[in-house]
């Protein structure tokens, strides 16, 4: 599974890059402030756990596990989101 | 999918529960405004509170609406509740949470600031939800906090120390289950203790910068460790049905599965009862005829008035069966998931998945499908919604269909049993309308309401069994709206129709109708209609069905005196004299995409503040009219020679 010892990539990875069930550190929106505002109300601060719950069908937005709630995003939207994963935390997989 | 396990949910303290004198007598009455996040069960608790005590009411000037009721309480106290836009926060950004702050704040000229404000918070989620308790406390007005879906919370294995909260917040908080009904005496408590707190100094806690989201949620964790709040488990019926209704191949076929059950069923199921209601209109106004003095009063009562509010009113079981449906859909929350299926194919004519859920109510009436735009929050894919929903096929538009089809296509079979001609033509102008609606979309969402990536952010609430009351006080509030409008509107249209068809007197006679008013009117517009196919007859029809697309039908029953119904015979021969078959098939596509519906341009006028939307929308859909009709005519001139 993931080497605990695998060197953080250069460029930094977005909450779209994600696969189902893989969860993830979000670290910054870089996103108008509004739309921020927004997000962030959902649940999506800095600092917060997200998970790729489901991935809807035909390649349409995904479905986020935040804060205690699922929400929906476009991928355009969630490839603003900058994250950071712990290697360690795939190997807990989402039922 | 919840289920209850007997257990009383524990009330908090309550810290003034003392039942105080109500004010003195003249003053205005008490309000209490209902504050919570989308779906936190705020209408239910509305409704519970409130049962049929309540109307919709808008905000002058505003696309918002809110609804205001008087609670059902002990004694002689009377405390009217506002219940206001679901918002996440008091941040004015979108209109909804505009209102709900200047309500709030009392900065609204044309509405009382309440006395005191209901919070309902979704307690699965407490962390997020009591975010909002931070500007809603910060007012400074007798707050009590409701903790919603205890029920759930005990399934699922969460608990929260509601004492603990309280004494945190220094304000009442309880546990309740607006569904299930319980803990609502707490609140009937609250409400009638609310004119012994008007005086009350503010209720004193710390309270983080508003501003700061961060530190907002911050509090609100640390409350919820205070009161030694567990999150309950993740809602696992959610989860199981998200598989199937999500998944990547079974999703998308029972998406369409339910949008074809749910047509199929207005069709099957409403036709018996409309056409019971049809034959009722048509022996009740014989009736009336042979029992009343032959008079032209009775002519006004019988052929003006009752047949054409009789015409419209058979179509009230149609229009409530799929407000049924789309309430049965939204109040479980597959519409939400509709949504998230839907959007990647809304992307693709520049809308988004939020558009989904008022173009479907579109198909029943266009008025409730742009009162249902206020979801998307982008002022110009709302915009863009507005101006295409009215081009979807809406239940008005189905007696002149019917009507026609009966009258001019043949009754042949195209495909054997399973399809015929005039099935064919109704599924085609349904399909035409759903184009044209699509079209138009992707022209103004590439021009002059473009926009830079359109966004789309849905929450997916959890699955829940719909209730039988809030199903059937939406229906009540349909079926009130939609008789209102019969009783007034079509009523009147049908009064000065029949005066117009019935004046000038000759001689103390009513005229022939080639020499009253309305024939003058049908005539004065003929030239411009005569390319399409029409002739003044059908000119009377048009001119009158500006007010309603429903009042044609009612209309040429009053110009050809005889009875005005879509299965009508007598009708379908007379129409014959004045419209060929082309001109048949014109009339249909004006039908199809003109913008014959007062109702619809006043609520577009409402929504958009202002004229020049609802005069650009009538416009253009006129145009489209007048263009596919002519091409329609003169195409179908050419082949049926």
């Amino acid at each position: 599974m993931a080497d605990p010892h695998h060197k953080a990539p250069a460029r930094q990875q977005t909450l779209a890059e994600l696969r189902t069930g893989q969860r993830c550190i979000l670290d910054r929106l870089d996103l108008p402030a509004d739309m921020a505002r927004r997000l962030m109300e959902l649940g999506f601060l800095p600092g917060n756990e997200i998970v790729l719950s489901r991935k809807a069908p035909g390649g349409g937005p995904r479905v986020y596990r935040v804060d205690g709630s699922e929400v929906a995003l476009r991928q355009e939207t969630a490839s603003h989101l900058y994250v950071r994963r712990d290697p360690e935390s795939d190997l807990i997989v989402l039922s | 999918m919840s289920d209850c396990h007997g257990e009383t949910p524990r009330a908090g303290l309550l810290p003034n529960p003392s039942i105080q004198p109500p004010r003195p007598p003249g003053e205005r009455p008490i309000i209490v405004a209902i504050v919570g996040p989308p779906n936190s069960g705020k209408s239910t608790l509305f409704n519970r509170l409130t049962g049929l005590r309540q109307k919709v009411a808008n905000f002058p000037g505003v696309t918002v609406e809110h609804r205001m009721g008087k609670a059902k309480l002990k004694g002689h106290q009377e405390v009217f509740l506002v219940d206001l836009p679901g918002v996440y926060s008091l941040h004015p950004r979108a209109e909804d949470e505009q209102v709900t702050h200047d309500v709030l704040t009392g900065t609204r000229p044309d509405f009382p600031k309440p006395d005191a404000v209901i919070l309902i918070l979704d307690v699965t989620n407490l962390g997020r939800n009591l975010v909002l308790a931070a500007p809603i406390l910060h007012l400074g007005l007798p707050t009590l906090i409701l903790l919603n879906m205890a029920d759930d919370l005990a399934q699922r294995g969460g608990k929260v120390d509601v004492a603990a909260l309280s004494s945190e917040l220094n304000s009442p908080v309880a546990l309740i289950s607006a569904a299930k009904g319980t803990g609502i005496d707490r609140i009937q408590q609250f409400l009638l203790g609310t004119a012994a707190r008007l005086n009350a100094p503010p209720a004193r806690i710390e309270l983080p910068i508003l501003q700061d989201v961060p530190k907002c949620r911050q509090w609100a964790a640390n409350l919820g460790k205070r009161a030694s709040y567990r999150a309950p488990a993740p809602p696992i019926w959610t989860r199981r049905l998200d598989g199937i209704f999500l998944h990547p191949v079974a999703g998308p076929l029972i998406f369409a599965a339910i949008l074809v059950a749910v047509f199929q069923s207005i069709f099957s199921w409403a036709t018996p009862i409309m056409d019971f209601l049809t034959v009722k209109v048509q022996s009740s106004g014989a009736w009336m005829t042979q029992v009343l003095p032959n008079s032209p009063f009775t002519s006004l009562l019988v052929d003006g008035v009752w047949k054409g509010v009789g015409s419209v009113l058979v179509f009230l079981p149609q229009i409530l069966l799929l407000f049924l449906f789309i309430g049965i859909l939204e109040d479980s929350g597959y519409l939400a998931r509709a949504a998230l299926i839907a959007d990647r194919t809304m992307a693709i004519f520049g809308l988004q998945g939020k558009s989904f859920i008022p173009l479907l109510s579109a198909y029943a009436c266009a008025v409730p499908a742009i009162m249902a735009t206020r979801v998307i929050e982008n002022k110009r894919d709302r915009m863009a919604t507005i101006m295409i929903a009215p081009l979807m096929t809406c239940s008005a538009r189905l007696p002149i269909y019917i009507l026609l089809i009966a009258a001019f296509i043949p009754n042949t079979k195209i495909l054997g049993d399973l399809l015929s001609l005039p099935t064919a033509t109704m599924l085609g102008l349904y399909v035409l309308g759903f184009l044209a609606a699509i079209f138009t979309a992707r022209v103004l969402k590439s021009s002059i309401l473009k926009t830079k990536g359109t966004s789309f952010v849905l929450e997916m609430p959890p699955y829940r069994w719909p209730t039988l009351q809030s199903l059937s006080l939406r229906l009540v509030d349909r079926a009130k709206v939609f008789l209102r409008r019969a009783g007034t509107v079509i009523l009147l249209v049908s009064i000065l129709l029949w005066i117009l068809a019935h004046l000038p007197l000759e001689g103390g006679k009513m005229p022939l109708l080639e020499h009253s008013y309305a024939a003058s009117l049908g005539k004065a517009i003929e030239p411009f209609i005569r390319p399409l196919g029409f002739n003044w007859k059908i000119g009377i029809g048009l001119i009158s069905s500006l007010i309603a697309r429903e009042v044609m039908v009612s209309t040429l029953g009053t110009i050809y005196g005889i009875q005005g119904d879509e299965h009508s015979a007598g009708l379908q021969a007379a129409l014959h004299h004045d419209l060929s078959t082309a001109g048949a098939i014109a009339l249909l596509i004006f039908f199809a995409f003109a913008m014959q519906c007062f109702s619809t341009l006043a609520v577009v006028k409402r929504e958009t503040g202002g004229w020049r939307w609802p005069a650009f929308q009538f416009s253009y859909m006129l145009a489209l009219a007048y263009a596919g009709s002519w091409l329609a005519f003169h195409v179908a001139k050419h082949f049926l020679g």
